[in-house]
């Protein structure tokens, strides 16, 4: 697994739920040491001589064969797809940055093409979870744009006994995070977020879910601040409500 | 056109805090988006004819001196001139001169996006030839004194009121209410002008290079009347409107189209091979091409950036892009606005003077997903970001600023390994002491001020995942 500095230093719950699940659904997870970012802040700023250094001690750390399992399409994103682009002038980096892609999977998308489970059900007890669970979920955009993941993390959130899943709209539409975007230019960024709360809030949802822990802070953030009453959840948690009760 | 690049956030500012242009803004999504999302998902092999579309275009770009110079044989063999300008001052001289030639004093002109880039309006003005824009959204434009707001749809910007007070003040027209009538108001006053235009200026979406065919899509018509009713067609297009046969027309009519209105067809698509002949009724009697430069040069020298001429101006990046949604077409500050205008107007114009424009995305890649040839514009604008902050090409264009620098230098040394991203973590957990409440901060200082203007952010765990995770294993 390789957990994302979002995941670490804010939503380390998440990072737990995602070991629970993959363990639940019979995987054997590592997490190497030494993680600490995939570093997508330095390459989305231009900055790409400073995300170089960071990008190879991934790619040092995540050596050898085994799955890379990231909670967030956005991080894999980085890994799969920029990574080559990033050392597109390095032979011995894009020969190793090659080799990792082809393992790099967003952790919905990992347990539906990889693990090849579609429906959640048989792998838990609901015992634990409560009951009928209202849900929308939010695409986020490196994960349905640079992996073209989006029926997976429906297809758990629909399988998961008890959740029922309200459609918003425009749910493909970005939430206005775009990491530094949002500090740079906050009153553009301010004006998408807003109307993605109005449009998750209009679905009558208790909770939303995400498969990226950017976007979660982001909406999550904004609706504290305007008291919206509904709740984040990423993909993991919810998954972990249902798996995680051993 | 003057570059207003540089003016990004004032005018983007502008846009945001005006209530009409948000709703027409929104409308954008409603309308044309969902009418192209329809259109797509309605025609069969959409996905292959993009892919079709990309490698056409690709391959002609790749060989844009080979087409060019057929097409230029060909529209000559028909009968017409054509002039290569390699600027937009140089190609607006050459239309001014010919104009003055025949003692033009009307010039009516059909929509154009590179008249925007020469500013051939005024150059004609000043030349005493009057211009008259005849695409309704241009001619409210023209009378408002003002630039298109979205490739397609130049006034998309005006609401109905506005338009109604702009006829009265101008065209000391009665107030309407209805769009028809304004309509109306507009084809009367143009009416005339058609008759008397000695010149009919319009731009070209393709050039067909084996029959040196100039090909138009119009929805109101007035694209044909300016190829057909005056003396002169003068047609000005950008280099890069080529493409190789007839056979490959369809395609591309197919899927400019239904990207840009979600029409299958366009009331009118006009084709023009070389000026009147002999034995025809009607049409021009001269028929002058000019095939402009103006710094797509750069582009097609870069191959970063190369595939950004294939682009055909339909303008469905700027209705999928949630920050086009938002800021609107002039906060661009030139020709092109949206997720393509921020790729080829830095390119075009100045791209130290116009860092915003790559900036100002939130990379969510909307419009790659909508574009008919597949332009990969976020990796454009992730090459452009790389430029300005570290010059690699365009040396010139560096413009990290020393806050920016100081922030990358301390972002890497606290994620350099783990031991400095756990000190980094334990100097956030103290910093934040004072300020967060409840496990929430409101208020950052300084640069991060931009976050909690809008959102609270979490504390930073004081136990991170990678602390857990020896609990787990």
């Amino acid at each position: 697994m390789f957990v994302t500095c979002i995941v670490d230093q804010f939503y380390p719950v998440v990072g737990e739920s995602t070991v629970r699940v993959l363990r639940r659904l019979g995987v054997d997870v590592d997490f190497p040491s030494g993680q600490t970012c995939c570093g997508q802040p330095a390459f989305n700023s231009g900055f790409w001589a400073d995300a170089k250094p960071v990008a190879r001690r991934v790619l040092k750390m995540l050596r050898g064969d085994r799955y890379v399992v990231v909670p967030s399409g956005s991080c894999a994103s980085m890994i799969r797809v920029f990574y080559p682009e990033l050392f597109h002038d390095e032979p011995g980096p894009l020969a190793e940055a090659r080799d990792l892609a082809p393992r790099v999977f967003e952790l919905s998308e990992f347990i539906v093409d990889v693990l090849g489970v579609t429906d959640i059900a048989p792998y838990g007890d609901s015992a634990g979870a409560p009951e009928s669970r209202k849900v929308t979920y939010h695409e986020a955009c490196h994960l349905r744009r640079e992996l073209g993941v989006t029926t997976q993390p429906r297809t758990l959130i629909t399988s998961a006994p008890g959740v029922e899943l309200v459609e918003a709209q425009q749910s493909d539409v970005c939430c206005g995070f775009g990491g530094s975007f949002s500090v740079r230019y906050p009153d553009i960024s301010g004006a998408m977020l807003q109307d993605k709360i109005e449009q998750l809030s209009e679905t009558g949802a208790e909770r939303f879910v995400s498969c990226d822990s950017g976007c979660i802070m982001h909406i999550a953030g904004g609706m504290e601040r305007q008291k919206v009453d509904m709740r984040p959840v990423h993909i993991a948690e919810l998954l972990d409500e249902y798996l995680g009760q051993e | 056109m003057e570059a207003k690049t540089k003016n990004f956030n004032t005018a983007a500012a502008e846009a945001l805090n005006d209530p009409n242009i948000q709703a027409n803004l929104h409308g954008l999504y409603q309308g044309f988006h969902h009418a192209r999302v329809d259109a797509a998902a309605a025609t069969p092999g959409w996905e292959e004819m993009r892919e079709k579309a990309r490698e056409i275009k690709a391959h002609t770009i790749d060989n844009l001196d080979h087409y060019l110079e057929m097409a230029s044989a060909e529209v000559t063999r028909a009968g017409g001139s054509v002039y290569f300008a390699n600027t937009a001052e140089d190609a607006s001289r050459y239309v001014v001169d010919l104009a003055r030639s025949k003692g033009v004093e009307i010039a009516i002109k059909g929509k154009s996006m590179l008249s925007e880039e020469m500013g051939l309006n005024d150059r004609l003005a000043e030349n005493g030839i009057e211009p008259v824009e005849t695409d309704l959204g241009e001619y409210i434009i023209q009378l408002a004194g003002e630039t298109p707001y979205h490739i397609i749809a130049p006034a998309i910007h005006k609401t109905r009121d506005e338009v109604a007070e702009l006829f009265e003040e101008k065209l000391d027209a009665p107030r309407y209410h209805e769009i028809e009538d304004m309509a109306g108001e507009a084809r009367r006053q143009l009416r005339q002008k058609f008759i008397d235009a000695d010149m009919g200026i319009t731009g070209v979406n393709f050039l067909v290079a084996e029959t040196g065919t100039i090909v138009l899509v119009t929805n109101e018509g007035n694209g044909r009347m300016c190829t057909s009713m005056p003396r002169t067609h003068v047609a000005i297009m950008g280099m890069e409107k080529v493409i190789p046969s007839m056979d490959d027309l369809g395609i591309f009519l197919r899927l400019l189209i239904r990207s840009a209105t979600g029409q299958r067809l366009s009331s009118y698509v006009t084709t023009v091979t070389g000026p009147r002949r002999h034995d025809d009724e009607d049409g021009p009697d001269e028929l002058h091409l000019v095939v402009v430069d103006n710094g797509r040069s750069r582009l097609l020298a870069d191959p970063e950036l190369r595939e950004s001429l294939n682009c055909l101006r339909c303008g469905a990046c700027l209705n999928a892009c949630p920050v086009y949604r938002k800021v609107g077409g002039h906060a661009y500050g030139w020709v092109y606005p949206g997720p393509i205008g921020a790729v080829i107007s830095p390119m075009l114009t100045n791209l130290g003077d116009a860092k915003d424009l790559p900036h100002a995305s939130s990379l969510c890649g909307a419009c790659r997903e909508v574009c008919p040839v597949k332009i990969n514009i976020p990796r454009m604008l992730l090459y452009l970001r790389k430029e300005l902050a570290q010059g690699e090409t365009y040396p010139e264009s560096r413009r990290a600023s020393l806050v920016d620098r100081l922030l990358m230098k301390g972002w890497r040394l606290s994620i350099a390994n783990p031991i400095m991203l756990r000190l980094a973590n334990k100097a956030a957990a103290l910093a934040q002491w004072p300020l967060a409440r409840r496990r929430r901060l409101t208020w950052l200082p300084g640069p991060l001020g931009g976050w909690t203007r809008y959102r609270n952010l979490p504390a930073i765990a004081s136990r991170p995942f990678s602390k857990r995770w020896r609990k787990m294993r």
